[in-house]
């Protein structure tokens, strides 16, 4: 008997917290589009489609030649590789830049509000890996890669 | 102590670019300090925001895999000589500082 009871109030509170995560979910979303918030969940994402979610929403993204990524075929140092990315397409609200085999492949996410579509900066990499850059462009996603090579890794001591 | 940031600005062809750099070690949590064998805590910068004019025009969210001291570059089309860029970047640990300059 008291087992029994003990099933019911399980259930009952795990039916509880999924509606409250539903709603957290719900809430944080108009957040999401504004880009008030520095998004943690996408720089701590372990992949490129998780990290894709948290920001965009989605993690769908067309390949597009109209993006160009400007970097080093070869980096010798991984602590400082520079890129450059820029994006001639209309309308662009926001680029972000993932290195695929990084432990948290998000590397930057800018939301453009005005300034051209373009961004630079100078990341770290582990090791050789692609490098892929995602333009979200009157509301839909497009993407574009790059293979850089690291000769010594960026990344821990 | 709020740390040296600096902005510079060139134009070429009508667009314009923000480079910003910003004295900040961009540590990522998880490299090991060889003394101590401790990890160092992750202190990085985590928004970068550009105005023109006092109207916000990029946002730039960082993570750790940018490199330390990062230099980081926006576009603008269509400034004016004389258009006031500013820059204000906050980091994980509550540190921020902004630098400005005239086109």
């Amino acid at each position: 008997m008291t087992h029994l009871h003990r099933r019911t109030f399980l259930k009952g509170t795990l039916g509880a917290t999924t509606l409250a995560l539903a709603a957290s979910a719900g809430l944080l979303k108009p957040e999401r589009v504004l880009a008030a918030e520095w998004s943690k969940p996408a720089f701590e994402a372990k992949s490129i489609n998780d990290a894709l979610k948290a920001l965009f929403g989605a993690s769908q993204a067309t390949a597009s030649g109209s993006i160009k990524i400007k970097a080093p075929i070869q980096a010798e140092n991984g602590a400082v590789v520079p890129i450059a990315v820029s994006a001639a397409l209309p309308n662009v609200q926001g680029l972000a830049v993932f290195v695929e085999k990084n432990a948290q492949p998000l590397v930057a996410s800018v939301a453009l509000t005005g300034a051209e579509g373009y961004f630079s900066a100078r990341m770290k990499m582990g090791q050789t890996s692609d490098v892929h850059v995602v333009c979200r462009a009157g509301g839909k996603l497009y993407s574009a890669k790059q293979t850089i090579k690291v000769t010594v890794g960026g990344c821990g001591g | 102590m709020a740390r040296q940031t600096r902005i510079r600005t060139k134009t070429q062809d009508g667009h314009t670019e923000i480079l910003v750099l910003v004295n900040h070690p961009m540590e990522t949590g998880q490299r090991v300090d060889p003394k101590t064998k401790e990890k160092v805590p992750a202190h990085f910068i985590q928004k970068m925001a550009f105005t023109l004019n006092g109207k916000e025009v990029a946002v730039a969210d960082l993570g750790v895999a940018v490199s330390k001291d990062p230099l980081v570059g926006v576009k603008l089309k269509g400034a004016k000589a004389g258009d006031k860029v500013k820059v204000t970047w906050s980091d994980n640990k509550g540190e921020s500082n902004s630098a400005d300059a005239v086109v």
